[in-house]
């Protein structure tokens, strides 16, 4: 996918219905730029996220990869990430910022990775086998993320007081 | 009047056909109103000119004063005199972790604090609304008429409840609201336009109450902010009251009377000011008691009271860093805004963290009016040469529900691109269960406990059906404000219910509405100081009018004619230092008829010259 073509239809779409467009319309107008606008958003954060956008491209094609009917993760992968998970609550008992910072990139490192996996894997047509799999580990890595983060946010504003 | 339609056809639009448009900083200590004249933003000055007002509000046994007339009386009247009213702006008493610091009677109401003063207990929207009301005022005159729009900014970091009462406060004031705008985001229009920048940039505003950070990405004509952090309540006034803190250490004071803290504090920051240039500060001050206050404050240990503060900013600018993906070595500049930034550790500190030194070539305290002055002009419909661009900002905290164990499940998390529309599909979990509780909260946290309640609403008249088989949709739309509406609606039978989401203590329109009446006093005023304010624009313009016409075409008068024009422009001088609008006008109309007879010859004048030489068929 080109992101920059992306982009750029992106900010032209917005340029054309943004509310900024219509603050002097009537209140119709308004509401109408307020819905446009809000589905333009909404299109380009699930395009430019490749874990969204496979999961958008997968629905297209009518596989539910986030949802409850999806695929179960494999065993060694759940166990992987429930050791981060424990490595990074020590961490935080510890009060140990550096472990915590190389958890983190260490899991980013793996999102990337599996993240340029799946683009390549959308750039030849196709058969979608392993593609589901993928979004999903993906999917729960994004949320480990969150979580590190949130919890090396805390421990940030900790070590401030 | 004849003399102002010798123009050339093809100039600019009359005048008269742009929209008022200004935009306001309602900043924490000082506030400013700026607009766009002749395609330049300009903040207004007062009559001595002056571009600040500050931000207090004094209620005085004859009336309210606001800006520099309640400073004056603050330290005697502290009570009645409220400062830094925007830290109150959508908090409760028990937001208020420093609640001792202010020197008010504070009043506990539901949602937001109020405060009992002489002239009866107000909530901060009202006192910000008196504010709002001087630079409308301010504006009306310097622009000779009613405002068309006006754009407000708010901190980024404000929440849903801070800029619901920001927007309350502005209508109450009688303006119409264009748009919220994020401070930071203001300022980076007004430096992007400026210096026409491309790349990513830090705006880090240190406001006299509030801290944001704000990573935008420029790209031809379009700001978009990747993320946004802060602190709503970290500002310059904590570097006050920490060298408050110190002063009554050193020279070992016993508690003290609201008005010596209110005393000490102006020598604080005042203090805090002479350190951005000097090496040592002297502090001097009387209390009450007639005890002399006499102790020096180095730059040093400034500096060491104030480096938690100073690192507490660091935190939301890692966080927004974070959130937007890039290391400090992405960000192409640093742009400094806010009074607060001025201070030589707040420099120093960027600086290292960013590893390059920040940008100051734009007046930190008026950057953000002035961003926000062409923002209005344009959402206003004023044509500039340069308003090819687009604006794409996010909303600072996540948007959640409650669920069950008191969790918070998040639908719009923070940083989204708005306006944001996103729906989430709940069901009901008991057999026959009619109605759902529905419950918005705002925050971070997991638990709806540490998130801030915006608004509780029921979804009634479900049908009955076995637990897990009714299907709810409650959909979240946040405008290009930053305000949210929530709607819920069960699918199988259509039933809805929705609320726009008003903090239990929001306005609705009717009591604005009542309260605009109540203000009817003051509306007599407004009205007299708008009629003046367009009085006076319309006699600077034929005044200047006349004098040029006078230059270019006064050999077509005699001696007689033009000294009759002469005492007419006299008189409209004179009437125009006094305040009676009716007089003016009279003048002005006098003046008007004095030149008739002589715009009449500049035409006749104007137009043998345009025609010299052509002949009657090359006009048709």
């Amino acid at each position: 996918m080109d992101a920059d073509a992306l982009d750029r239809a992106y900010r032209q779409l917005q340029g054309e219905v943004h509310p900024d467009r219509f603050a002097s319309g009537d209140d119709a107008q308004k509401r109408l730029a307020s819905q446009s606008s809000a589905r333009v958003n909404e299109a380009y954060a699930a395009l430019k996220n490749p874990v969204s956008r496979a999961q958008y491209l997968l629905w297209l094609e009518g596989i539910d990869a986030g949802g409850e009917m999806g695929p179960q993760l494999p065993v060694d992968f759940l166990e992987r990430q429930l050791e981060r998970r424990e490595a990074a609550n020590n961490a935080v008992e510890a009060r140990d910022q550096r472990a915590l910072d190389a958890l983190l990139s260490d899991v980013r490192a793996d999102a990337r990775e599996m993240e340029s996996e799946l683009l390549l894997q959308f750039d030849g047509r196709g058969s979608h086998g392993e593609t589901p799999m993928r979004v999903r580990e993906l999917m729960f890595l994004a949320k480990l993320i969150d979580d590190l983060d949130a919890m090396q946010s805390a421990l940030d504003s900790e070590g401030e007081i | 009047m004849a003399l102002f339609q010798i123009s050339e056809p093809d100039e600019a639009p009359k005048p008269h056909a742009r929209k008022r448009a200004i935009g306001i900083d309602l900043g924490t200590t000082n506030s400013l109103v700026a607009t766009v004249r002749h395609g330049l933003a300009v903040v207004l000055l007062d009559e001595e000119g002056r571009p600040l007002v500050p931000s207090i509000v004094r209620y005085a046994d004859e009336g309210v004063d606001t800006g520099y007339a309640a400073m004056a009386q603050q330290a005697e009247d502290a009570q009645n005199t409220i400062v830094s009213v925007k830290r109150l702006m959508g908090r409760g008493l028990t937001d208020l972790a420093d609640a001792r610091r202010f020197p008010y009677r504070f009043v506990d109401a539901p949602g937001m604090v109020k405060i009992a003063t002489r002239s009866g207990v107000k909530s901060p929207v009202e006192i910000s609304s008196e504010i709002l009301r001087a630079l409308r005022a301010r504006a009306e005159e310097s622009l000779g008429g009613a405002i068309d729009g006006a754009v407000v900014t708010v901190p980024a970091y404000f929440d849903e409840a801070q800029r619901q009462a920001t927007k309350d406060a502005a209508r109450l004031a009688g303006l119409n609201v264009l748009r919220l705008l994020n401070e930071p985001t203001a300022a980076a229009i007004a430096y992007g336009l400026d210096n026409a920048s491309e790349g990513v940039y830090a705006i880090y505003d240190l406001g006299g109450g509030t801290f944001d950070i704000s990573i935008l990405r420029l790209t031809k004509g379009v700001f978009e902010v990747l993320a946004t952090n802060g602190d709503s309540a970290l500002g310059g006034d904590d570097f006050d009251h920490r060298v408050l803190c110190w002063i009554i250490e050193a020279a070992k004071l016993p508690p003290l009377a609201p008005p010596d803290i209110r005393s000490l504090l102006l020598a604080s920051r005042e203090a805090k000011e002479n350190l951005s240039d000097h090496e040592n500060a002297l502090i001097a001050a009387t209390l009450a008691d007639g005890q002399t206050v006499k102790v020096t404050l180095t730059k040093s240990i400034f500096t060491e009271i104030t480096r938690n503060l100073v690192n507490k900013t660091l935190q939301p600018v890692k966080r927004a860093l974070r959130d937007a993906q890039l290391q400090p070595s992405d960000i192409q500049g640093v742009v400094l805004v806010g009074g607060a930034t001025r201070m030589p550790q707040i420099r120093r500190a960027v600086a290292e963290f960013f590893g390059q030194p920040p940008l100051t070539n734009l007046n930190p305290d008026e950057v953000v009016a002035l961003g926000a002055a062409v923002q209005a002009n344009k959402l206003a419909g004023n044509q500039e040469r340069n308003d090819d661009w687009l604006l794409l900002d996010v909303i600072p905290l996540s948007l959640g529900l409650e669920t069950m164990g008191g969790l918070v499940e998040r639908i719009i998390p923070r940083n989204s691109t708005i306006p944001v529309a996103r729906a989430q599909e709940f069901t009901t979990f008991k057999d026959g269960q009619t109605a759902m509780a529905i419950h918005v909260v705002q925050g971070e946290r997991d638990k709806v406990a540490d998130c801030r309640s915006l608004a509780r609403f029921d979804l009634h008249g479900i049908p009955p059906m076995v637990a897990g088989a009714a299907r709810i949709r409650v959909a979240f739309q946040v405008d290009a404000d930053g305000l949210l509406d929530v709607a819920a609606c069960e699918e199988t039978t259509g039933v809805e219910s929705s609320i726009t989401v008003k903090p239990s203590y929001g306005l609705t329109d009717g009591e604005i509405a009542q309260m605009l009446q109540d203000s009817f006093a003051h509306a007599e005023d407004d009205m007299q100081a708008r009629a003046l304010g367009e009085a006076r624009v319309e006699a600077d313009r034929i005044i200047d009018a006349t004098n040029t016409a006078l230059i270019a075409d006064g050999a077509l008068l005699s001696d007689n004619e033009r000294r009759a024009i002469e005492q007419s422009l006299a008189q409209v001088a004179s009437e125009r230092s006094q305040s009676d609008h009716r007089a003016l006008r009279a003048a002005v109309e006098a003046l008007n008829r004095a030149t008739d007879d002589f715009a009449s010859r500049r035409m006749d004048r104007s137009v043998a010259k345009a025609l010299a030489g052509k002949r009657v068929d090359a006009f048709q």
